[in-house]
């Protein structure tokens, strides 16, 4: 099989000791795990900046670090959009007014918070579908991280994805959630090292961002759209025919500003779970507003090697499937590397090149091995290999090895977020709420580390469910978006309206997740054909992009369930006020901070976070 | 402190295997530079920072979490743990 790179014995030693390393930190944290609440809480008991960087770092698995790449090649700077204007309005949000009432309740999960604040049945049906979305969403990412180092190093599926399983298995089973974070912030400080060469090295060889932007001038032109669309990110939101996202502000604003982020940072348990662990209220408030200082400048991590790698020079790469004498059907018919290390490639093995499409390779049918073209005979690129492609193309052996490390500790963290989030649900809110009340803390501690073992069994099936039938996992995010766009509405009502019933926000989270899926079936982005893009139900509307449609489908299902929470609630009865203390914003005491130095108050950091977000916007508008 | 461990170790690795491989023909990918020898010595410059901040942090807090139980449980673990970063 052709491969895209071979490795050194350098680059397996860099890989070893990382493994050591993540193992004995499990390793020296086992003693220590001697409640439930250490093992699935940490004993509440880390210190604001390690939960903080824990708490962005379980949110960079492989989504974040191959996606925002291949992100970055499609739509450019625009990407930051996810960044600037969705995660990091809501981590202030989260941390300056939601955050008081998670740790304030004692609540040890978020579905526990919503049983405390409405009732039973609005805490089942989200523990059952974040349960659920966990073990398919680690799944998901074990498959991506198969797939891809098969292609980049010829690494057989299996062997890759029960390593990688194994590692993240023992080291949870044995220091549960402490383990997790620690080895969390490991991740977020060997990832920054692994990509920011990448980023340096890539910007020099394209002339600084001076010679990027004009790179991608033509590359932006040739699609149609005007020279600085790529690196422009709000000149060109007016309207959506005119950016590479075909999304106009508003809807960037509402549906991924405000819908979207909102829902996933405020409300998925695997984020706040982090903070949840802080050893102070004040810490638990202040851990997104630390995450939020490094996120703010991610984007430069990780959508900028996706940019670099579109704007790239010829002839570094080399592709041979479709030519005669190649055996078709071969998965990794891109070749790197030797063209390079040899000073430039042998001219005749260089294929025509598409105008615009840097060092990415084009997509190639899984099937017959050849290059998927669009309707207008150009190749379509294979975006998500943009970021691992830029690896092989600029590290040698040594740097290679670390930033393949890099991408296995993305990967891992990712994986064991999930698993930490998912063992905890499965033990507090459906385990010891459905099955069986009552037991010892010994027991649920046992539980804990079983649903460990399960959790991360039924990833691993997951992960082969993903090989074999594609079409399941793209339906399954389907579902969990669905799932997952009307969740900010309730807790948003939950926390600062009083009046709000259990029955409300039930219907509401019920009628919330109809309407996605009915706003879904009847709208379908253009050129698309009805499935599961859309359209299933006939098609009322179209939209200039899929990013529209999604946010479009977020922006009714939080308004859907918004409207219902308050007619139902209006309609039944609200439940007397002194339950409610702790749990809502009118009826508990406001954090006291006059004891806190000023620079570590929670508002003045989330100032100081906005402004430096509004300068970001501007300088790169 | 195992993290500034780890960085600290790895640094050294590449710095002396960018010695070692110097002048090597593989670096043209990386525009020419020993990148192995300049990064290897950042990331044992930001180990040594990070165990330094272990070391000092470590005797440091001992004053200032004593006051608190909750303190003191969380010294003596991430003490027992060697995990003081």
């Amino acid at each position: 099989m052709i491969r895209a790179a071979n490795l050194a014995w350098i680059d397996y030693a860099i890989m070893l000791i990382y493994f050591v390393f993540v193992l004995g930190i499990g390793y020296g944290l086992r003693r220590f795990m001697k409640t439930s609440t250490d093992f699935f809480l940490s004993g509440r008991s880390i210190p604001a900046w390690i939960t903080g960087l824990a708490f962005i770092s379980a949110n960079l698995g492989a989504q974040e670090v191959i996606g925002m790449g291949a992100s970055g090649a499609k739509y450019g700077i625009l990407t930051a959009h996810f960044y600037w204007v969705g995660a990091i309005p809501a981590m202030v949000f989260v941390g300056l007014f939601m955050m008081p009432f998670y740790y304030g309740s004692r609540a040890r999960s978020v579905p526990e918070y919503l049983k405390l604040r409405f009732d039973e049945k609005t805490r089942a049906v989200n523990a059952v579908s974040f349960a659920v979305m966990t073990v398919f969403s680690s799944g998901i990412s074990m498959y991506a991280m198969g797939k891809l180092f098969k292609l980049l190093l010829g690494w057989d599926f299996s062997f890759s994805i029960w390593v990688s399983a194994i590692i993240v298995l023992a080291y949870i089973f044995l220091g549960g959630l402490t383990s997790a974070i620690y080895n969390e912030v490991l991740q977020f400080f060997l990832i920054v090292f692994g990509f920011l060469p990448l980023v340096l090295l890539g910007l020099r060889s394209v002339g600084g961002w001076d010679g990027l932007r004009d790179r991608l001038m033509a590359v932006s032109t040739g699609r149609g759209l005007e020279p600085a669309a790529l690196t422009s990110s709000w000149t060109f939101m007016g309207h959506a025919g005119s950016n590479p996202i075909g999304v106009d502000w508003f809807t960037l604003v509402a549906g991924l500003g405000f819908v979207l982020s909102f829902g996933y940072w405020c409300t998925d348990f695997l984020v706040v779970q982090r903070a949840m662990a802080a050893d102070s209220m004040t810490a638990a408030r202040r851990t997104p507003l630390i995450a939020a200082f490094p996120k703010m400048f991610f984007p430069f991590l990780v959508i900028l090697p996706g940019m670099i790698a579109l704007a790239a020079g010829a002839g570094v790469y080399n592709k041979t499937a479709g030519q005669k004498g190649v055996q078709s059907g071969s998965v990794a018919a891109v070749q790197v590397a030797q063209v390079d290390t040899s000073g430039g490639p042998p001219a005749s093995a260089q294929p025509p090149r598409a105008e615009g499409q840097g060092i990415i390779p084009p997509k190639e049918d899984a099937v017959t091995g050849k290059a998927e073209v669009d309707s207008n005979g150009r190749p379509v690129l294979d975006y998500d290999l943009a970021t691992p492609m830029m690896l092989v193309h600029y590290f040698p052996a040594g740097l290679l090895g670390l930033g393949l490390t890099a991408l296995l500790a993305s990967f891992m963290s990712g994986m064991a977020g999930n698993v930490t989030a998912f063992n905890t649900v499965w033990t507090y809110d459906l385990y010891q709420s459905y099955m069986r009340k009552g037991a010892s803390d010994q027991h649920y501690l046992w539980m804990g580390r079983v649903a460990t073992i399960f959790g991360i069994g039924l990833s691993v099936a997951a992960a082969y469910v993903a090989a074999s039938f594609n079409n399941i996992m793209d339906l399954l995010q389907l579902v969990f978006a669905f799932v997952n766009a009307p969740l900010f509405a309730t807790f948003a009502l939950g926390m600062f309206w009083k009046r709000s019933t259990g029955h409300g926000a039930f219907t509401g989270l019920i009628s919330g997740t109809l309407a996605a899926a009915v706003h879904h079936g009847l709208t379908l982005p253009q050129g698309a054909v009805a499935g599961v893009k859309g359209g299933y139900f006939g098609v009322l509307t179209t939209y200039p992009s899929e990013l529209a449609q999604t946010f479009w489908t977020a922006i009714f299902a939080w308004t859907t369930c918004f409207i219902v929470t308050i007619i139902v609630s209006s309609l039944t009865r609200p439940r007397p006020d002194d339950q409610l203390k702790g749990l809502v914003y009118s009826l508990t005491d406001k954090p006291r901070e006059g004891d806190i130095p000023w620079y570590k108050r929670p508002v003045v950091m989330a100032v100081a976070v906005l402004i430096l977000t509004v300068i970001l916007n501007l300088v790169f508008s | 402190m195992p993290i500034g461990g780890m960085f600290f170790i790895v640094g050294l690795l590449l710095t002396i295997y960018g010695v070692a491989t110097s002048g090597d023909p593989a670096y043209q990918k990386s525009l020419s530079i020993d990148i192995n020898l300049w990064w290897g010595l950042v990331m044992v410059i930001f180990g040594v920072i990070f165990l330094g901040f272990g070391i000092r942090g470590a005797s440091k807090i001992k004053h200032g979490t004593e006051d608190s139980p909750e303190g003191q449980a969380i010294e003596a673990r991430e003490h027992e743990a060697s995990l003081e970063v």
